[in-house]
Parts: C-alpha cells; structure tokens; sequence
C-alpha cells in the first residue's frame, strides 16, 4: 500500500456561513470538501443546533499544504473577526493523492 | 382559563421547561418541519383569498405595507444609537428586526381571532410576505450607507429566497393556483392540524425564547424597555395604515400585530452575512426574548382592544 501525505483542514462555524464558505472553497482550489453538522461550546457561547441561528457546521478539506495555508489565511483575515470560528490543520495518508 | 388560548400554554411550557434548564427539546429536523408546515399553510390560505381580490387594491396595499417596513427601522434606528448608544451595526440589525414581521406571531393572532370568531381580510399572508422584505434592506443600507461594493446581487437573493419567504410566497401561489376545491384532499393535514403543529411550535418558541434571557440580562433595561416600546409604536402605526387603507376591524389590528412583530428568521440570517460586525445575540435576545413573548401574550388582545377603539371613536 502507498500513502502519501496531505493536509487535513477543518473548520468549525456557523451555519449561516454555510453558502459563502462553500462559494469560498471553490475559489481556494480544494477539490473537494466535507460538510457536517455540529453543535458545541466554545467562547460564543453554547451552539446547540436547536434551530438554524444556533447551529454550527464542520468543514473538512484535505488538500495539500499550499492550498491549506491559503485557505487556512483567507479564512482568517475575512471571518476570525465577526463570526464564530475555528481552524485546525493535521496531517493525514491518503491512498490515492490524484484526488486531492 | 377561557381568555387564555391553550397554544399559548405550550408556550409557557416550553419557556418554563427552558427556564428551569429541562432535557426537553425538539430534534432540529422536527422544528423544521413545524416550521415549513406553519408557513405552508398560511401562504395557501393566504393564496386561496389572493384570487378574489382586485388586482389595484392589493398593489395599492402592497406599497403601503413596504412604506410601513421602510418607516419603521427609520424609527427604531435613532432610538437605538442615540438613545441606547449602540455601535451603528448594531442599531441598523435591531432596527432591521424590527421593521420585518414575525410569522410564529402572525400565527398565534390568526388562532385568537379564530376562537374568538373575529373576521379578518383572508389575504393578510400577502401583506406579511410583502412586509418581510423591506427592512432588510433598509437595515443593511443604515449599517453600511449606500456603498458601490454592496452586492445587490448577493443580497437581493439572501432577502428575496430565504427559506420562509420561498415557502410563505409558494404557498400563496399554489393556494392562488388550485383555490379552494384544489385544496380540499389537503385539507387535513394544513388546515385541520393547523392548532395542533401551532402547539408544537410553539413548545420550541418556548425553549428559544428562555434561551435568549441569559443574553439579555447582560444588555440590561434599555433593551427591555425598547423591546416593549417598539411594538406599542409600531401597533399605533399599524392601526392608522389599517384603517387609512380600509380594512376591517379584524384587518387593521392584524395589520397592526404585523407591525408590532418582530423577525427572528429571515432578518438574523440575511444580517449575520450582510452586516457581520452586528451582534446577533443582541438583536435575537430583544427580539425573541421580549417582544415576541410580549406580543402574543399581552399584544394580540390589547391591539386588537386598541384597533376597536379607534373603530368605535370613528364610527367605522
């Protein structure tokens, strides 16, 4: 089996961004992306998922590095500042990099 | 407890349930549904009346009502930054919240006056459709002034194709299309349920609206106050439309209720994208956590009171 590596992105925000993220994304050059929905706590407050304004969502992106980082920057220079959000990178194998 | 309309009840349940930190709560997918059936049925019975009015007096109506949603946050705004002291943001997302309308409201004042066998001008959903829309735009153009890099566009679609509009609006167009007759084998499920899905709704309405008293309580008096003083304002402006326009009794305090009411969907939503720097925890707290409780508790039988006072003083 080869694997090979590839970065991991995930973004967790509200759900009200949902569309303009995904507009975003095919912007950035990922070929592809993941999303879920989500519910947690953080420094906003409790984001239960009870009705729409309240829910958040799970963006998954694996990419590689470059895409990553300008994704990861785009990101934050346009969002960090009013919405809820968080980003966290990891590495993972991948079997088939073509996709990715 | 015959003055006290029993949906109400499932109200007070789901805020006390809330309010004392219960399990209890609706699967997202269920509140949802609720919802789409809600505003289904109100567009199709809205759309059932469309058909038989003329077509001038229900422009004639449509421009008025968007004049009222275009004055209202024209009203609110100042109040809001002058005397609340809030960042413009801000001001311009509360005052959006309250020049559109609240459907969940419009929905317990139709189950009230049915109990209480008080007519009212059936295409009223037209009016709260047209009603949804001005303000939005009135909000975004308070908080960012008349800017080239607005995108009209992007923003048009956020107000025009919000869910609740696309179903309010499809609602009436399929209930204008099939009328009356085409409706009937639909009859059980969006008319004869209608109390029963209010009910439910309004359990989670309940759970929201105890949820949004934490934020409150941090954004202190003015809010409580304004959330209150807001829809008295905009009741008595409901009421001279109302009856400037025509209608009947039942029509003008409907008219006025629409007024009073505040948005929690469509204008959050269109807001959070348009005007991100706005604080949504601030306009759903005043919005959700005081008028909305306000209004169909103590709102719905003192607007109409008021409407039928100004009928009888004029004779109308």
């Amino acid at each position: 089996m080869n694997s090979s590596m590839r970065k991991l992105l995930t973004i967790i925000t509200e759900a009200a961004l949902e569309s303009v993220l995904a507009k975003d994304l095919e912007h950035l050059g990922p070929h592809g992306y993941t999303i879920t929905d989500a519910r947690g706590k953080g420094s906003r407050g409790t984001r239960n998922a009870a009705w729409g304004e309240s829910s958040n969502i799970r963006i998954e992106v694996v990419c590689d590095a470059a895409t990553a980082e300008a994704i990861a920057s785009h990101l934050q220079i346009t969002y960090y500042k009013n919405y809820a959000m968080i980003l966290f990178m990891s590495d993972v194998s991948v079997l088939r990099p073509e996709k990715f | 407890m015959s003055t006290f309309d029993p949906v109400l009840l499932f109200f007070l349940l789901g805020l006390a349930a809330g309010l004392l930190r219960s399990e209890l709560r609706l699967p997202a997918a269920v509140y949802e549904l609720v919802s789409m059936l809600l505003l289904l049925s109100i567009g199709l019975k809205g759309g059932i009346e469309l058909g038989k009015q003329p077509f001038g007096n229900l422009a004639l109506q449509a421009l008025a009502v968007m004049a009222m949603g275009t004055l209202l946050p024209l009203v609110a705004f100042p109040v809001l930054r002058f005397m609340g002291r809030f960042p413009r943001a801000d001001a311009a997302s509360i005052a959006a919240h309250y020049g559109s309308v609240s459907v969940a409201t419009y929905a317990v004042a139709t189950a009230y006056f049915a109990s209480r066998q008080i007519e009212f001008e059936a295409h009223m959903p037209f009016l709260l459709a047209v009603l949804e829309i001005p303000a939005i735009l009135v909000g975004i153009v308070l908080a960012r002034g008349f800017s080239r890099d607005m995108r009209i566009g992007a923003i048009a679609h956020e107000a025009l194709l919000g869910k609740g509009i696309v179903l309010l609006v499809g609602g009436l167009v399929i209930g204008w299309a099939a009328g009356a007759e085409g409706l009937t084998p639909m009859k059980p499920l969006f008319f004869d349920l209608f109390k029963g899905i209010l009910a439910l709704f309004l359990l989670e309405m309940g759970l929201i609206t105890a949820a949004q008293f934490g934020s409150l309580r941090r954004y202190g008096l003015f809010l409580l106050l304004f959330g209150i003083g807001m829809p008295l304002f905009s009741s008595v402006v409901g009421i001279a439309l109302g009856y400037g326009l025509g209608l009947s009794l039942g029509g003008t305090a409907m008219l006025a209720i629409l007024a009073a009411s505040a948005s929690y969907i469509a204008v959050p939503a269109a807001m959070r994208i348009s005007v991100p720097e706005a604080n949504p925890t601030l306009s759903l707290a005043v919005s959700l956590g005081v008028t909305f409780p306000f209004n169909v508790i103590i709102g719905i039988p003192l607007y109409h009171a008021m409407a039928a006072k100004v009928f009888a003083l004029t004779g109308g």
